[in-house]
C-alpha cells in the first residue's frame, strides 16, 4: 500500500512570517485605497460647515494644551541636558541655536504629531470604532449618508490643516522654554542667545518642520480613521483598534520622518550647494 | 405637517409588484457561510416577518436588502432592477425610499434627539430648518414620544424611547419600505405592544412595505401578512433550502413542520435532548 506523503507543518516561523508580511500588505493597500477615497470626496465636496467646525475645534483647540507642554518641556530639558557639553566647549551662547535649530527642523514637529497620535488619533479610532460596533456607521449610511464624507473628511482635513499649525505652537512654547532655562537658570547671555539663534536657523529649517507636520497630520488622520472603520466587536475590538491608530501611528510618523528627512536634506543641497555649518 | 405621499404609487397594480428581489443570494465571513442561495421576493405593501434561531443570518439578510451588505454571490433587485446594473448614485437616491429601524436603534450619541430624526432631512433635502422641526415633532407626536425629549441626548433615554426615537428617524423621509431589525428585543411586554402596534399604524397609515426581522411571536401575530423562517446552515444538509417555510402567519403557527412549529411554540424538547446526548 501507498504510504500517504507527511503533510509539511505551516506554522514554522517561516510561514508566520510570511503571513504577517502578506497582511501588512494588504492592510497597506487597504489603507491606500481608503486615503484616495478620502482625497477623491474632498475634491467632490466638503461636509456642512458645522460638522467641519464642532471637529476643527476638537482636533485643534482642545489639543493646545498638550502640545504646548511638550513643547515647554522639549525645550527645558534640552538646555539642561546640551548645557554640560556646550559648557566644556566654551560655546554656552550657542546653546539656544542647537536647541531651536532642532527644535524646529525635528523635535518639535515629530514629538508633537506624537502626542497628537495619541491624544487625537487613539480618540478618533475609538470613537469610530464605538459607531461601528453599535451600527452607527450603518445608519449613516441608512440615511442617506457617505459615512466617509461625514466622519472622516472633517477629522482628516482638521489634522492635516491643523496638526502644522500645533507644531508651530510647540516650536515657539519650546524655544520659550529652552531660552527661560538657558537665561534664568544656566545664566546664559539672552543677547548671544538669539544671536545666534538668528544666524544659524534659516526660513527653510522652520519649513522642513512644518512640511513634515502636513504629511505627519495626514497620516495621523487615516491611520486612526482606518482602524476605527475596520474594528472588530465589542469593547475589546474597540480598545484593540484604538491602541493599533496609536502603534500605526507612530511607525508612519518614524517613517515620514526619515523619508522628508532624507529628502529636504537632499533638496537643501541642490537649493543651496554652499551649506552653511552651524558651528 | 402633513404627510407627502405624492412619491408613493397607490394604483391597485402597484400592490403586489416586487419591490425587493434576492435571487441565489449567499454571504461568507471568512470560512463561515451564513446565508446560502437564498431566493425571495417582497411585495409591494406586505408586512413580511423573518424568523429563526440566534445567528441564522436574518439580520446579515436585511443589510444584503438595505445592500449595507453585499452578497458573497447572487443578485439584489431594487424595484425590478439589479443592482449590479445600476449607477451608485442611482443606488443612493433609491436607498432614501428605504427606511431602517436598527436593532439597537443606532442613534447618533452626539446628536440630541431632534438632531437624530432631522438627520435624514438635513442630509438629503432643502428645507428651511422650520420645516425640519415640524416634521420631526410630527414624527415623534407619531410613535408617542412628548416634545421635551427632543433636547434630549440618547443616553437620557430608557430602551424603548431609543427604540421609538430610531423608528421615527426611519419614519422622517417618508420610505416606500421599513426594514425593522428586531425591533421588540430587550422591551418589557407593554413596551413590546407598543412598538408593534407603531409599525402596525405605520403600515395602516402610510403605505408601506415592512420587512420585521424578529424572534417575538406576539409580533408576528399581530403585524405580519406573510412568513419566512430561515434555518441555521449548520442544522441543514448542503442540498436543503434555508428557507424551510414561506406562507402567511396563520399557516405558521399550525404547520406540521417541527422546524417551524417547535419554533414558534418555543418548544426546545429535541434540542435539550441534543444537549443532553452531547
Amino acid at each position: 500500500m501507498a504510504s500517504v506523503p507527511a503533510l509539511k507543518p505551516t506554522n514554522t516561523l517561516v510561514h508566520q512570517l510570511g503571513q504577517t508580511v502578506v497582511e501588512m500588505t494588504v492592510a497597506v493597500g487597504d489603507l491606500a485605497l481608503f486615503g484616495a477615497q478620502v482625497v477623491r470626496l474632498i475634491l467632490t465636496g466638503l461636509p456642512r460647515r458645522g460638522v467641519m467646525t464642532q471637529t476643527f475645534y476638537e482636533i485643534g483647540v482642545r489639543s493646545i494644551p498638550v502640545v504646548g507642554v511638550t513643547g515647554l518641556f522639549i525645550g527645558m530639558v534640552l538646555a539642561i541636558q546640551a548645557y554640560d557639553q556646550f559648557h566644556f566647549l566654551h560655546m554656552e551662547t550657542k546653546l539656544g541655536a542647537a536647541i531651536n535649530a532642532s527644535l524646529v527642523r525635528e523635535l518639535g514637529p515629530t514629538l508633537a504629531a506624537v502626542m497628537l497620535a495619541g491624544r487625537v488619533g487613539s480618540a478618533m479610532a475609538a470613537e469610530l470604532g464605538t459607531m461601528r460596533v453599535t451600527e452607527q456607521i450603518d445608519a449613516l449610511k441608512a440615511l442617506g449618508a457617505n459615512p466617509i464624507q461625514y466622519l472622516v473628511v472633517p477629522r482628516f482635513l482638521a489634522c492635516f490643516l491643523l496638526i502644522p499649525l500645533l507644531t508651530a505652537i510647540a516650536d515657539a512654547i519650546g524655544i520659550l522654554g529652552g531660552w527661560m532655562i538657558g537665561s534664568q537658570v544656566l545664566g546664559i547671555d539672552s543677547f548671544y542667545w538669539w544671536l545666534h539663534s538668528k544666524e544659524f536657523i534659516a526660513i527653510y529649517d522652520v519649513q522642513c518642520g512644518l512640511t513634515k507636520s502636513f504629511f505627519f497630520g495626514g497620516a495621523i488622520a487615516l491611520v486612526s480613521c482606518y482602524q476605527g472603520f475596520h474594528c472588530g466587536a465589542g469593547a475589546e475590538g474597540v480598545g484593540q483598534a484604538s491602541t493599533r491608530s496609536f502603534v500605526w501611528s507612530f511607525i508612519a510618523i518614524l517613517v515620514l520622518d526619515f523619508f522628508l528627512g532624507v529628502f529636504q536634506s537632499g533638496l537643501y543641497y541642490v537649493l543651496w550647494p554652499d551649506p552653511i555649518s552651524l558651528f | 405637517m402633513s404627510i407627502d405621499f405624492s412619491h408613493f404609487d397607490l394604483s391597485a397594480a402597484a400592490f403586489g409588484e416586487p419591490v425587493i428581489e434576492l435571487r441565489g443570494v449567499s454571504r461568507a465571513f471568512g470560512t463561515q457561510t451564513v446565508l446560502r442561495d437564498i431566493s425571495l421576493t417582497v411585495q409591494r405593501g406586505e408586512t413580511l416577518a423573518i424568523i429563526g434561531e440566534s445567528g441564522c443570518g436574518k439580520s446579515v439578510m436585511l443589510k444584503i436588502m438595505m445592500k449595507m451588505l453585499e452578497p458573497s454571490r447572487g443578485d439584489v433587485c431594487w424595484f425590478g432592477k439589479s443592482l449590479k446594473q445600476r449607477a451608485e448614485l442611482d443606488i443612493h437616491r433609491d436607498r432614501l425610499k428605504f427606511g431602517y429601524l436598527f436593532q439597537s436603534a443606532a442613534l447618533f450619541d452626539s446628536m440630541t434627539v431632534l438632531e437624530n430624526v432631522a438627520f435624514g432631512l438635513r442630509q438629503n433635502t432643502q428645507m428651511s430648518d422650520a420645516q425640519i422641526t415640524q416634521i420631526v415633532h410630527d414624527r415623534l407626536k407619531d410613535v408617542g414620544l412628548p416634545m421635551t425629549a427632543a433636547s434630549k441626548k440618547p443616553a437620557e433615554l430608557s430602551g424603548g424611547m431609543k427604540k421609538r426615537v430610531g423608528l421615527a428617524r426611519a419614519l422622517a423621509l417618508n420610505p416606500e419600505i421599513v426594514l425593522y431589525d428586531e425591533p421588540t428585543t430587550g422591551l418589557d411586554p407593554i413596551m413590546t405592544d407598543i412598538i408593534n402596534e407603531l409599525i402596525l399604524r405605520t403600515s395602516e397609515r402610510q403605505p408601506v412595505t415592512s420587512i420585521v426581522v424578529t424572534h417575538e411571536m406576539s409580533t408576528v401575530r399581530k403585524v405580519a401578512d406573510r412568513v419566512v423562517m430561515l434555518y441555521p446552515l449548520s442544522r441543514l444538509q448542503p442540498d436543503e433550502p434555508q428557507i424551510v417555510f414561506d406562507g402567511t402567519a396563520a399557516e405558521a403557527f399550525s404547520t406540521s413542520d417541527p422546524r417551524v412549529s417547535q419554533f414558534v411554540h418555543g418548544q426546545a424538547r429535541e434540542r435539550l435532548q441534543e444537549l443532553a446526548a452531547a
